[in-house]
């Protein structure tokens, strides 16, 4: 009897301005198989499901437990992470494509800079004086603590901005992940001291309106953040802080 | 005079904590990074981060830190730098608090503490169960606040290759390899830190994430610096088997009362639930009364061992033992170990909040490293190295919840004397050795992308990876420690046959993995033979052979150095700085 196998359809590209190709492969099934330790496979031995020789696959991956952020790709459709795709949950076969919003850079991996440069352009840092011994930090009640260690799950994976209808060249939109790490630098004792900046930051072109509430960010999280929480609360600071540059104007 | 440039190579823990203070004190660092430096393995950390704030009304001390850390490492650490540490500790706490970290909390609202391993005291600050995250992010998030200023230059997706050294043996830079592109350059530094962390490939399958190769370590190692205490390899006794990777499952389980059970009765088919309490053995806790769960690392993963391989009592037959967190409940546990609970969930299916979790022991870190003294430099001037990947500050087995304190301790000691360091440096002859380095390079990449053979690399890291967890981890034996340093050098031979297949100059991952592949086998040795040559047990290091610690022979740091012969690295042994605390028999079963 034939032993088990999985089946797997991979869009390959070898360069951005290559043009793309899907590869099939068939591996041997193994117990507790995930997407990542599929790819590891095709790259000890590169031969597609008709056995012609080919190259491994160009990836993403770091951590291999979803803590990393780095393997963010499309699997049968869906914007997820790799490492946590697991073979035996998959319809097969698994078509495995790259994120279809960032500038693909070689098969499944992409150039997601532009979350970092996000990140730089709200401010999401505490502004400490400095390293030396300054004593404890602010007292943070258990409540507090537990509205902000969420938002500060964030892994920077980009599947938010991956699925968000809104997020694209036309918009410009910021994404979710960012307004989620507003809410939790205002939220900060000391890191409300960039509160105004960081909201005007989102009041401009794509900025915090261009949120068309689709909720596909929230269902894709695979951290669960509260985003579409983070995105009112933001929605109404940013209105507010608006309302009193208007007035102060 | 303008601030001499500092290349900082990692951004983990101690990479981003030497960046921060070089350029808090004004300097400028180039930083170096194969991964974006938020995705760096030191987000994988879980449990905690020790500091003595005595919080808890329990009387700790940072002498009791110091007294742990060392007695944990069985004694093998350098007294002084981690006397340091563990008086900077506190400090260090207050800041990432300051920064921002959403450590758990007090109904008063003061950091909250638990235990950990080794220790008796409420000692280990926590962010939920993903510490490692939580403490990444804040340093991330000032670095990037000094890289909007112009402070810092990262150069993420860029590979570390080696170092430059100039003609008096002093580092003026690195050579380094733009993982997209494929270009190949140099850059000039007055000093160059190396955080480059741990080595878990070499043994395949490890905790560790896909970076921590220990390819940079070794390739400095190959240009001359000593390796310091190879052979001392922790495997962690909770990790979740997998197919890719072993992923952890933190000591904090533990700390929050996790138990580790197997039934009494060999072979026992039933579930775990239906397992009367007088039928379970909770080993640890028979075998160690005063620390139970507790013990530390070293311990607790031969205590699983003989339970599954001597008693033969692992689930179901299988090599498995229990860590069971369903006694607790369920507000409980999501409050401070959700982010581990999850995984365990995603990654095998079953809730461990219903379900006892299945688990066995797998590597985890890496004690030894590049040789440093008390600066943080290695014996080659200008070459420093901090966090994982040097050896100073656990001995020969590491505390739970140490390592973030001691990336972050040694990131931050580093920055400072690197910059010290390089505005003392007169200014190079020349280019520095820059053009000879980079034709040395330019050369060992040429020879292999146009290598003609039949070996693929993924294939002989796995067979490098089974022979180092067979023979060079839990329990060890000089006989299966040769035959491993056999398998290497055979796998050094092979690799001369090493074919990519891939040729490509564009994000061309083959090869960049074909590199590190060539120094993991080289550093594997290092690892294998400072094993073979220690004829003792001490922490991590168990030989059944020798059962006991030979402080009279070996309470020294084993040095290896690179020699290129087929025999493999030389190797010397340094006195151990023992000035504070004398060394005692190490035990467990009882109180210190």
């Amino acid at each position: 009897m034939a032993s088990k196998t999985v089946q797997l359809e991979i869009k390959r590209q070898a360069s951005p301005d290559a043009p793309a190709v899907w590869e099939k492969f068939e591996l041997e099934w193994r117990p507790g198989m995930n997407v990542t330790s599929s790819l590891m496979e095709i790259a000890a031995n590169p031969v597609t499901a008709d056995g012609h020789a080919t190259t491994p696959i160009t990836y993403d991956s770091n951590c291999l437990e979803e803590i990393c952020g780095s393997c963010a790709m499309r699997i049968n459709g869906k914007a997820r992470m790799a490492c946590s795709a697991l073979v035996d949950n998959l319809e097969q076969p698994i078509r495995i494509e790259p994120l279809s919003k960032f500038p693909l850079v070689r098969d499944l991996q992409v150039d997601r800079a532009v979350l970092f440069e996000n990140l730089k352009a709200v401010k999401a840092w505490v502004p400490v004086d400095g390293t030396y011994d300054l004593g404890s930090g602010p007292r943070v009640f258990p409540q507090q603590q537990e509205v902000n260690y969420p938002l500060s799950n964030c892994i920077s994976c980009t599947c938010c901005m991956e699925v968000c209808p809104q997020f694209n060249e036309e918009t410009g939109f910021v994404g979710a992940a960012t307004i989620a790490q507003v809410k939790l630098f205002n939220n900060h004792p000391t890191g409300k001291v960039f509160k105004e900046e960081r909201l005007r930051a989102l009041a401009g072109d794509g900025g915090i309106q261009e949120c068309g509430f689709a909720q596909n960010c929230v269902e894709v999280c695979p951290k669960k953040l509260p985003l579409t929480n983070a995105i009112s609360d933001v929605s109404r600071d940013v209105l507010i802080q608006k309302a009193k540059d208007f007035l102060r104007s | 005079m303008a601030a001499p440039r500092i290349i900082v190579v990692g951004g983990g823990l101690a990479g981003l904590a030497a960046v921060i203070k070089i350029a808090e004190a004004g300097g400028s660092v180039d930083l170096f990074s194969i991964v974006p430096v938020k995705r760096s393995h030191s987000v994988c950390a879980q449990g905690g981060i020790n500091a003595a704030k005595n919080l808890k009304g329990e009387g700790d001390t940072t002498d009791k830190h110091f007294d742990d850390t060392i007695y944990g490492g069985d004694f093998l650490a350098n007294q002084t730098p981690v006397k340091a540490m563990c008086e900077a500790a506190p400090g260090i706490i207050d800041l990432l608090d300051r920064m921002g970290v959403p450590f758990n909390r007090t109904p008063e609202g003061l950091l909250d503490f638990r235990r950990f391993g080794g220790t008796l005291y409420n000692r280990t600050a926590f962010a939920g169960a993903t510490t490692g995250q939580q403490l990444l992010y804040a340093l991330d998030e000032q670095v990037r606040r000094y890289e909007s200023e112009g402070k810092v230059k990262k150069y993420e997706g860029w590979e570390f290759l080696s170092a430059v050294i100039d003609s008096k043996g002093q580092a003026r830079g690195i050579t380094a390899l733009d993982l997209r592109t494929m270009e190949l350059r140099s850059f000039p530094a007055g000093a160059i830190i190396l955080a480059t962390g741990g080595i878990g490939a070499i043994f395949g399958k490890s905790t560790n994430s896909v970076v921590c190769t220990g390819s940079a370590q070794s390739a400095v190692f190959q240009q001359g610096v000593y390796y310091a205490n190879g052979e001392f390899i922790q495997v962690h006794p909770t990790a979740i088997p997998g197919e890719d990777k072993l992923r952890l499952m933190s000591e904090s389980a533990r700390g929050e009362g996790g138990r580790v059970w197997v039934p009494r009765t060999q072979g026992d088919k039933r579930l775990a639930r239906q397992i009367p309490e007088a039928e379970r053995f909770y080993f640890l806790e028979e075998w160690y009364p005063k620390y139970g769960n507790l013990v530390p690392r070293d311990i607790a993963t031969r205590a699983i061992h003989k339970v599954v391989y001597q008693n033969g009592l692992g689930i179901d037959g299988q090599p498995m033992v229990y860590l069971d967190l369903t006694h607790i409940d369920r507000a409980t546990l999501n409050r401070k170990l959700e982010g581990i609970l999850d995984i365990y969930e995603k990654f095998v299916g079953e809730d461990p909040r219903d379900v006892p979790m299945k688990i066995f022991p797998g590597m985890h870190y890496t004690m030894g490293g590049l040789w440093v003294d008390v600066n943080q430099m290695t014996n080659i001037p200008g070459i420093f190295a901090a966090g994982e990947c040097e050896y100073q500050y656990h001995g020969a087995n590491r505390l739970g919840a140490n390592s973030l304190v001691s990336c972050i301790f040694g990131g931050f000691r580093s920055g400072p004397i690197a910059l010290e360091y390089a505005r003392n440096l007169p200014a190079a002859e020349g280019d520095g050795g820059a053009a000879a380095e980079l034709a040395r390079q330019a050369e060992i990449n040429g020879k292999l992308l146009k290598n003609e053979g039949t070996e693929n690399p993924f294939k002989l890291w796995r067979e490098l990876g089974q022979t180092m967890t067979e023979h060079v981890t839990v329990i060890r034996f000089n006989k299966g420690i040769k035959q491993a340093d056999e398998t290497i050098v055979e796998l050094l031979d092979r690799y001369k046959k090493v074919n990519l297949s891939d040729r490509s100059q564009w994000a061309n991952t083959s090869f960049a993995f074909a590199r590190q592949l060539k120094n993991m086998l080289e550093l594997s040795r290092v690892v294998a033979q400072g094993a073979l040559l220690r004829d003792e047990s001490r922490g991590a290091h168990y030989k059944p052979d020798f059962p006991d610690r030979n402080d009279e022979k070996f309470l020294k740091t084993t040095k290896a150095s690179f020699t290129g012969d087929a025999a493999g690295p030389r190797f010397e042994y340094e006195d151990v700085d023992i000035q504070y605390i004398k060394p005692r028999p190490r035990r467990y079963d009882v109180a210190k």
